[in-house]
């Protein structure tokens, strides 16, 4: 294979109010024709800034390359002037954004965005230029392209905009492609369809990708080679299967553990304890070394060299020294321990659910004539002691269903019950208090969700003041409660900003518990935090379940790590719930077309699995033209409910009384 | 590729590669004293030399404002034809000719002298007689309580206001501001002076003039922020706790919009000295004998080119106040943020 970009002990720093921040420590590596190389990390391990240093589009006052080379064509582009480095951006080396929303400039039409590197770039004129940007927008799959390029940003969805910023990245048709997390901000279906675009138009124009992600399920979708980052050094680089069968470094087994495989049904997750160094001041030896349960005494001593596993194989642990101890992995490790821990399957008290939604509806008004229909009609229950995952699309009403379980947003029509109680029962301030204590919700973003001008005791310590628990108990409370999350009591003086994301959900989940509520809603809890953190919260919040009893509903669009942690799962499209089951019988045979689609379009962390999966693809416009009007919320098999037509249930009977299982 | 493999076949001492006990892992704990939020701003405050510089001028004019008229027994009022335009002379400083504190004018003739005043004028007199030093602080002092009133009343006001219609929403806030955009769309002098008119010029109606209208920018950029700050997922989560309105306002909501009030609170205090001494300046202001900096300013710039020593003197001491107004309300911004503080 030909090498087209070759980068040689690359550092690249910048400059702080509070010092020198090592962003990028000494990397190395090689990029081939025509391969998808894939750049994983948590954030902070410098994943983005190397990325962005091979374009040099890095802000130039605050950023110093310390070190290195980086050869495009054999020619060194860290020494290039700037007007040869926009000869080379777009035309030779173009880049992806993660954030289609903001990527595109809301005043220009999409046509003339993708016309101006072209014009920059090639010698096309006039007509020319308009021709090929409809070829371009056709490549992308944008349908009656000829039409569409004339309009603005606005007028495409989240999925159609990043279509369009790689047409804009194809226009000069470029050698490589640097893709930073272009699927982070996107629905799960929506990210299948742009990784199968990309995978189709590399092989059709021989492209090179460099793909930076933190989700290890889309590096085993398209990644040809691995390196996996950490505090700013490559720890390990190798062939996808390598990494994710054969993988050395205690960071990759660690995050390969964490991940939950819907495949094994397990009790807990296995975490990476701790946080990623603060890279101010990096620590001596290996970056891991303070996070990794069998470090060696050399790992806080000595920097690990590049250990050869094979050609092309390589990773930076001592465990590789001929000299190192055999330690098993922990990834196999955990697979023995999974064994013995099966449980048996908790029983609910089926007959007083805890919380009961029926035939609820939410609507919002957004203008004189036009109603949002956020939620349209839900009924569900929620037992004592279980864990309700709600699952969905991103504007699928999921988020709103919590909040007006909690009383956020009044509902339009339906009733809400908590423990046999209409929620709208409570009048004087006195209920309404006692209400709160029962309920309570742990929030999304762990940067929005905490007062910056407040200290964590005082954060912690809300819930008492308002439910007027004696201000001489709070000191001991807070303490306590800063203890059952994880965090030692020198936080409580803190403010949030000091705090990374992981530490900071723990604070939420700390102020929600400070008033021992009975139910709570988790919404979202675990999006905004890396892979390494996000088993840390899971597993947490699976042990307050079981020690408190706390009922959950757990919000999310990730189905694998809902799948992990509830009991029951309800599957949200467009306001309703259309399918509702145990988790694994939802998983094992799922019924509802949105949910296959669902399920099918999950990337796993599993390549060779990957490779094989064929995904089933959502048909809305076929799904719309069944009598959706008659539709009804059926129960097909114990316990499983699915929204179907009576057309599509008597379809149903058909196949399984053949004996096809769907 | 072969550039990275090294220190392979190195030997290294066996003991190296055993496990490591969990004592190495060190923690990254910072112990930290346990300090209010108003200790904590103090302490940021502290650090924040500029703020400091403009807290000590403004203690110093303050206290001038009120001891400087004592420093002498000349009245404010004082009139005294015989010793009319007297440039500066200060004891020992008039030895140091540069300076130009030795009472010698623009011409080169020494007033005191010709004149036959054995006194001493600090800042001189004006052409009236009148000791400048006594009237300039007796104006300060006047111009302080003017601007400090003003922007006092602004800041509750506005505050309030926008707080209010930001935080009700729907059609409080829709009432609300149309009563602001009536407001804003007569212009803010035109306001001053009609009420001027009505009320006769004074302390009181001077500063009720410039409130009628100065409240609005406070109360338009209190209402920006918590619209904003209202849908943070904290307020969502202080709501869930079960807190009251007036909780969410004022521990979390006006907190959070501290920066901007300050900052624009900084920017009235000089504001209404300014005002004030536009308004004295086109004779709406304070009557005389009363002093105020803007009269002072406005009495002196008719002699600026033969006796320029008045409206120098009052136009440092306003440019000191505004000053050292924005380096505090700079610092104050900071320290009250503890993600800026360090």
């Amino acid at each position: 294979m030909k090498t087209i970009l070759e980068v040689k002990n690359l550092s690249v720093s910048f400059n702080t109010y509070s010092g020198e921040v090592q962003a990028v420590r000494n990397v190395s590596f090689d990029l081939y024709e025509g391969e998808t190389l894939a750049i994983v990390g948590e954030s902070g391990s410098g994943k983005s800034v190397t990325s962005k240093s091979l374009l040099r589009l890095n802000p130039r006052e605050t950023t110093m390359i310390k070190n290195g080379q980086i050869f495009y064509h054999h020619k060194n582009i860290l020494d290039y002037s700037e007007q040869q480095m926009r000869g080379l951006r777009g035309a030779e080396i173009s880049m992806i954004f993660q954030d289609p929303m903001t990527a595109l400039n809301p005043t220009m039409t999409i046509g003339s965005q993708i016309a101006e590197s072209i014009k920059k770039h090639t010698s096309l004129r006039g007509m020319q230029i308009i021709e090929r940007v409809i070829e371009l927008l056709q490549l992308v799959g944008i349908k009656e392209a000829d039409k569409r390029y004339k309009q603005y940003p606005h007028q495409f969805s989240g999925g159609m905009r990043q279509r369009i910023v790689i047409a804009m990245a194809l226009a000069c048709e470029p050698r490589i492609i640097i893709a930073d997390e272009p699927t982070t901000a996107l629905d799960v279906s929506i990210q299948a369809q742009i990784l199968e675009l990309l995978k189709n138009i590399q092989k059709k124009m021989n492209l090179s990708i460099i793909f930076i992600t933190h989700d290890l399920g889309v590096v085993a979708k398209m990644a040809d080679r691995v390196a996996v980052m950490y505090a700013g050094k490559i720890v390990e680089i190798g062939l996808v299967d390598e990494i994710f069968y054969h993988c050395q470094h205690p960071y990759t087994q660690g995050l390969l553990a964490a991940m939950p495989n819907p495949d094994i049904d397990s009790e807990s997750l296995y975490a990476i304890p701790g946080t990623p160094p603060n890279l101010l001041q990096p620590p001596v030896g290996d970056a891991f070394a303070a996070r990794n349960k069998q470090a060696l005494k050399i790992d806080f001593l000595e920097e690990p060299p590049m250990f050869k596993i094979s050609d092309t194989h390589y990773a930076a642990t001592w465990l590789l020294h001929k000299q190192a101890p055999p330690l098993l992995p922990v990834h196999q490790q955990l697979a023995q321990e999974k064994q013995k821990e099966r449980e048996e399957k908790p029983l609910f008290d089926t007959n007083n659910p805890f919380l009961s939604l029926k035939e609820v509806k939410q609507y919002f008004k957004l203008g004189k004539n036009t109603i949002n229909k956020a939620i349209d009609g839900i009924t569900f229950d929620i037992y004592k002691g279980e864990i309700f995952g709600l699952v969905g699309e991103s504007g699928c009403g999921k988020s709103t269903t919590g909040r007006s379980i909690i009383g956020l947003n009044t509902i339009t029509d339906g009733t809400i019950q908590i423990d046999g109680q209409s929620i709208y029962d409570a009048q004087t301030k006195q209920e309404k208090l006692a209400f709160h204590r029962k309920v309570q919700m742990i929030f999304q973003d762990p940067y929005s969700s905490l007062n910056p001008r407040m200290k964590i005791a005082d954060i912690i310590g809300e819930g008492l003041a308002i439910h007027g628990v004696p201000k001489s108990e709070w000191k001991t409370n807070i303490y306590e409660l800063l203890d059952i999350v994880g965090l030692t009591k020198e936080y409580a003086n803190r403010y949030p900003h000091e705090l990374s994301g992981g530490q900071r959900q723990r604070i939420g989940i700390a102020r929600a518990l400070a008033v021992e509520p009975e139910l709570i809603i988790a919404d979202e809890p675990i999006s905004a935090l890396d892979v390494s953190i996000q088993a840390q919260i899971v597993n947490l919040l699976k042990k307050l379940q079981k020690e408190r009893g706390l009922t959950y509903l757990f919000i999310a669009h990730d189905l694998s790590m809902v799948k992990y942690i509830s009991n029951r799962i309800g599957v949200m499209h467009r306001g309703k719930i259309v399918e509702l089951a145990e988790s694994q019988e939802l998983y094992d045979h799922p019924i509802h077309p949105y949910t296959k689609s669902l399920l099918s379009a999950i990337p796993l962390p599993d390549p060779k699995l990957e490779r094989e999966r064929q995904r089933i693809i959502f048909d809305e416009v076929k799904y719309n033209a069944n009598d959706r009007a008659n539709e009804k919320f059926i129960e097909v098999r114990p316990g499983h409910f699915v929204m179907l037509t009576e057309d599509e249930l008597m379809q149903y009977h058909q196949t399984s009384a053949k004996g096809i299982l769907l | 590729m072969t550039a990275k493999i090294t220190e392979e076949t190195k030997h290294y001492p066996a003991d190296l590669f055993e496990l490591a006990s969990q004592a190495d892992i060190v923690s990254d704990i910072v112990h930290r004293p346990e300090q209010s939020f108003w200790q904590d701003a103090w302490r940021g405050l502290r650090k924040n030399k500029a703020a400091i510089v403009g807290l000590c001028i403004i203690i110093f004019v303050i206290l001038l404002a009120v001891f400087g008229p004592f420093m002498n027994n000349h009245g404010y009022d004082e009139q005294n034809i015989t010793r009319t335009n007297l440039p500066p002379k200060v004891p020992v400083l008039e030895h140091l000719p540069f300076l130009g504190l030795n009472g010698v004018d623009g011409r080169g003739v020494d007033q005191y002298e010709k004149k036959g005043i054995t006194e001493y004028f600090w800042f001189g007199t004006d052409e009236l007689g009148r000791d400048l030093w006594t009237r300039i602080w007796q104006g300060t002092r006047i111009s302080l309580y003017i601007a400090f009133l003003a922007a006092t009343i602004d800041l509750i006001i506005g505050v309030a206001y926008g707080a209010i219609s930001a935080f009700y929403g729907g059609r409080t806030d829709n009432v609300m501001q149309r009563v602001i955009e009536v407001l804003v769309g007569i212009t803010g002098l035109i306001v001053n002076i009609l009420l001027i008119l009505i009320l006769k010029p004074g302390i009181i109606s001077i500063t009720l003039a410039m409130v009628i209208v100065g409240w609005i920018s406070m109360a338009r950029i209190v209402r920006a922020q918590i619209l904003k700050l209202k849908s943070y997922e904290y307020v969502l989560a202080s709501r869930t706790l079960g807190a009251s309105n007036q909780r969410l306002i004022w521990k979390h909501l006006i907190p959070n919009t501290l920066g901007p009030i300050i900052v624009a609170t900084t920017f009235t205090i000089p504001g209404a000295i300014f005002t004030e001494a536009l308004l004295s300046f086109i004779g709406l202001g304070l009557q005389p004998p009363t002093a105020s900096l803007g009269t002072i300013v406005n009495d002196s710039y008719k002699l600026l080119r033969i006796y320029p020593h008045g409206m120098i003197v009052s136009s440092i001491i306003i440019s000191l106040i505004m000053i050292s107004f924005n380096l505090l309300g700079d610092g104050l911004r900071d320290a009250f943020d503890p993600k800026v503080r360090k």
